[in-house]
């Protein structure tokens, strides 16, 4: 071990004048950081911004918060695709624009955001904003936890943004496959900020499982069966038991290389009885359900914003959420399918192709359901529903191409190859971060009150649905070309064209994500037209859109008695929506508190000097994170009162907009 | 590569048994899948304009959310076509099973493949001669391929030929091919496994029985052994290596280093 007190920090190692196009990113990010912390100064808001929002114990803002790191980390691991496609686009012959292996931790970084510091933080924010309110709750189980969570999440991500700027980041993809990521043939840092990342922000999502999972079965308001639960919530309900079967393992496997490279243990190199295919089994035990972590939320989305936009009840609830519990259950059958070309005999890989077949019957049906839900319906293209729309016909797409790389002689064809990456973003674009920008359209009035502007959400829409289909199947076409993944240059000139067309593809969603931008600005300027005061601007069909909009802190002053599916359409069908109770009672309300943030700003301490060797900072910071915890555990007092008077108060207010707008 | 035709898509006009038979397979697989996937691009469309709120000419049914008919029909359509999938999945897994000899009037041809950064290291152990980032074999002779790794994994793969197969460092796995007639081909590393992989690849060329024979005696009048020493030279990183032979091996050069890594191998 290194037991230098700067580990093995030195500025020359560090800073990134390896290249410029490194010194350029940096550049970015720090200048980045530097104007938010500006803007924030500027306008004297760091009071405002720590109690009301850092230290918020409160789930919808920890979940607004999620959603804002998740749409800058979009940003980011866009960039980097954009930069992966300018570099193929002329890397005919060539070495392209970038220099030597800075394609190579473009890809690992891409991957590495998209999965960990995008789609996870988009998909927990919307969860916490919207599934206590769909329940009829008025908290998450465990609001301080929730708030460890963001704040780990937010730690991993600053670390692989500060991996631009001191030292690389990994080459390894974001699979990290040893021996490849182990110290004798990757000994810099890159590997590190990679492990240390995702090792501090899963456990933040192990922990964000836990608390999804008991406040679901706990925190049901009155009525509320578990059969009653609009879609999403079941959904969050088996994306959280993924979570907490699924991360543990991918920690364990990081931990075990950590080890390997550290100590210089020998779990996966190739010598000293190391065996690379153990890590590969265990990432995968993490990986296949991963990507329904990723993907069942957004069919959650998809199944409320199908059903209001149809203004139809779901059709095969019971279906649907069947369908669900049983992809959850099948994802954790089919890890091999990731590695058929590892030389298993004939039978296990027929086992796991047709294990992986079998998931495709429930995603099937769901399919079907959303479609026979919009049969008969009265269809508003609001652009939530052109997402879903987009998303079904796009989708299936995809699932008709993860069959195919399910039947291992087809997969030992298209394995590793531009087909298998158009393969998977062919099922997380639409089916993942499709369902996000359908949600996070659907779902921004009740965060904030105010709608947001339909004709540049459609123009988003639009811009990347076709530069989706620019960008991606020409990579299928690729695939028969036999073009492997990972490629920084090539020497065959067949290939060039289509690559020219996926680079336009990549433009045309770059035009998609300005469109998401100008739509966020041009919202937030024309506020007063777009407000919403009756906290039910698309007729709701589920208790969410019970609450005002903003939801005061409790959400709900007096829990709603559920009766059946869509509860609050039944509520308005027989008249007994908001109902005013003679008397308001008393709630608590937990405290806010700075512990959170304070832990994550530790584990990224903890997670920067792991990757530098700085072992006694190290350690310090792990002390101090157990230290903040154990303090925070021995406050007795966590929660306050808010009394019925002031409940009476915020309600009254609540009403007479109510009132003004006629909804009463 | 010298000046011979390429195929520009391989893997859909394959130039063995395998690679064919991988690809019908595909083929009809998504054939098979036009059954669902047809309906629900044509009940996307045909619903989202018959039922628009603003003019459709769909009726609008809001309390018609369940029919167990149309639920049966959406389960057992998808089951029927993934029970159809599933069987032609199991007999061709074990039909095109990469471990299992081809059947071709003659004995298999033998070579040893070690992966190497950033080549590959072909050995052909009956003929006592090797090839560097060179594959070359008689076409409608079976090939025979053992294959391993002296560096990180990697993957094996001649698309027009057939699947890929991993390399890793103290293990072998094996795969079979066979091309039919003569030809040139392109075979590469598809597991990225650092600076040279783009490079990382070979030219493979199955050639007429006279002209194999020829290639042979070229390869046999090369000065170069591959000794261990010549091994270790040859092993050592390096990036776009040209096209070399060696017209003698040691012996037990292939075993020994899947030994280095795993103890004693055995065979
Ligand atoms: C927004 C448009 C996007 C574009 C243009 C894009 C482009 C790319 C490109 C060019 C690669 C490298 C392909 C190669 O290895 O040859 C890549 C890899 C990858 N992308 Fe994307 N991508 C996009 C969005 C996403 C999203 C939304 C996700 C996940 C939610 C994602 C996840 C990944 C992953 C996991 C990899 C593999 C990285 C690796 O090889 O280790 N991408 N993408
Ligand atoms: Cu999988």
């Amino acid at each position: 071990m290194d037991m230098r007190i700067l580990g093995r920090l030195t500025a020359a190692d560090a800073l990134p004048f390896y290249s410029w196009v490194a010194v350029g990113g940096a550049v970015v990010t720090v200048l980045g950081l530097l104007t938010i912390v500006g803007a924030i100064t500027f306008l004297r808001k760091w009071r405002y911004v720590w109690t009301e929002w850092m230290t918020s114990l409160d789930h919808k803002r920890i979940g607004i918060m999620y959603v804002m790191l998740a749409l800058v980390m979009l940003v980011r691991g866009f960039v980097d695709a954009i930069m992966m496609r300018a570099q193929q686009a002329v890397a005919l012959n060539s070495t392209g624009y970038l220099p030597p292996e800075h394609f190579d931790q473009i890809f690992s970084s891409h991957g590495t955001i998209m999965i960990f510091f995008m789609a996870m933080p988009f998909l927990t924010g919307l969860i916490n904003i919207i599934v206590p309110q769909q329940i009829g709750a008025r908290d998450v189980a465990f609001p301080f936890m929730n708030s460890v969570s963001l704040w780990l999440t937010a730690a991993g991500a600053g670390l692989v943004l500060i991996s631009l700027v001191v030292g690389r980041f990994s080459t390894a993809g974001w699979t990290g496959y040893p021996p490849y990521s182990g110290a004798e043939y990757n000994p810099g840092v890159g590997v590190d900020y990679w492990i240390w990342a995702i090792q501090v922000s899963g456990i933040g999502t192990t922990l964000s499982g836990i608390n999804f999972i008991v406040t679901i079965l706990k925190r049901r308001a009155p009525g509320m069966k578990l059969m009653r639960m609009p879609l999403f919530c079941w959904t969050t309900l088996a994306t959280s038991i993924l979570m907490i079967f699924a991360f543990p393992a991918l920690t364990v496997t990081t931990a075990l290389l950590a080890l390997d490279r550290i100590f210089d243990m020998h779990f996966f190199t190739n010598a000293g009885g190391g065996n690379l295919m153990n890590y590969i089994n265990l990432f995968w035990i993490w990986g296949h359900p991963e990507v329904y972590i990723l993907i069942l939320p957004a069919f959650g989305i998809y199944s409320s914003v199908v059903s209001t936009f149809a203004a139809k009840r779901l059709f095969g609830y019971k279906s649907l959420v069947y369908a669900t519990m049983a992809i959850a259950l099948l994802s954790f059958t089919v890890w091999l399918h990731h590695f058929f070309t590892m030389g298993a005999g004939a039978g296990v890989n027929a086992f796991f192709g047709i294990a992986t077949m079998v998931i495709a019957v429930p995603t099937g049906v769901k399919v079907f359901d959303w479609l026979m839900t919009l049969f008969r319906g009265r269809i508003t293209f609001h652009p939530s529903m052109l997402w879903a729309l987009g998303f079904i016909v796009t989708f299936v797409i995809g699932g008709m191409t993860g069959v195919l790389l399910a039947l291992p002689p087809a997969d030992y064809l298209m394995h590793n190859s531009t087909f298998l990456v158009a393969h998977f973003h062919n099922m997380l674009i639409p089916g993942a971060l499709f369902g996000y920008l359908a949600g996070y359209m659907f779902w921004f009035p009740k965060a904030f009150g105010f709608t947001l502007d339909e004709r540049w959400g459609k123009g988003a829409f639009w811009c990347w649905i076709i530069g989706f289909y620019l960008a991606f199947m020409p990579l299928y076409v690729l695939g028969f070309m036999g073009m492997a993944r990972r490629m920084e240059r090539y020497e065959i000139s067949a290939w060039q064209p289509f690559l020219l067309i996926a680079a336009l593809g990549a433009v045309v969603i770059l035009a998609g994500i300005t469109c998401l931008v100008i739509q966020l600005v041009v919202s937030i300027r024309k506020r007063n037209e777009k407000r919403d005061l009756t906290g039910d601007p698309w007729d709701g069909r589920t208790l969410e859109w019970l609450t005002s909009s903003p939801p005061a802190p409790y959400n709900f002053a007096v829990l709603p008695q559920v009766r059946d599916i869509d509860a609050l359409h039944d509520m308005k069908r027989h008249g007994s929506v908001y109902v005013r109770p003679k008397q308001y009672e008393d709630i608590l309300l937990p405290i806010n508190t700075g512990a959170g943030v304070l832990i994550g700003g530790l584990a990224f301490v903890f997670g920067f000097s792991a990757v530098w060797h700085i072992w006694w900072v190290a350690a310090a910071a792990l002390l101090a994170i157990l230290a903040t915890a154990a303090a925070r555990s021995f406050r007795d007092k966590t929660e306050f009162c808010l009394t019925g008077s002031k409940v009476q108060e915020i309600e009254n207010r609540h009403f007479r907009d109510l009132a003004r707008e006629g909804v009463l | 590569m010298d000046a011979c035709n390429l195929i520009r898509a391989p893997i859909l006009h394959p130039a063995g048994p395998v690679a064919l038979a991988e690809r019908d397979l595909l083929f009809t697989a998504v054939f098979v899948m036009l059954v669902v996937v047809v309906p629900v691009f044509v009940m996307t469309f045909l619903f989202a304009w018959r039922y628009r709120a603003s003019g459709g000419r769909g009726r609008y049914t809001p309390n018609w959310y369940y029919s167990g008919k149309v639920d049966a029909i959406i389960w057992l359509v998808p089951a029927l076509i993934v029970v159809v999938l599933g069987y032609l999945l199991w007999t061709e897994t074990h039909k095109l099973d990469p471990y299992r000899q081809l059947v071709s009037g003659t004995e298999p041809l033998e070579v040893e493949a070690i992966a190497q950064d950033w080549k590959w290291l072909f050995i052909y152990p009956e003929l006592g001669v090797a090839s560097v980032n060179e594959l070359v074999f008689p076409s409608n002779r079976s090939l025979s391929l053992k294959i391993t790794s002296d560096t990180v994994m990697n993957s094996f793969f001649i698309p027009a030929l057939g699947g890929q197969i991993y390399a890793m460092a103290g293990m072998q796995t094996r795969l079979h091919l066979l091309a039919d007639k003569p030809g040139c081909f392109r075979g590469r590393n598809m597991q990225y496994s650092g600076h040279g992989f783009p490079e990382q690849r070979f030219a493979v060329r199955a050639l007429a029985k006279e002209e194999f024979d020829a290639w042979l005696s070229r390869a046999r009048k090369s000065p170069e052994k591959l000794d261990m020493a010549a091994y270790r030279a040859l092993a050592a990183p390096s990036v776009d290596h040209p096209v070399s032979y060696y017209s003698g091996v040691a012996p037990r050069l292939y075993d020994s280093i899947i030994e280095k890594y795993a103890g004693k191998h055995p065979e």
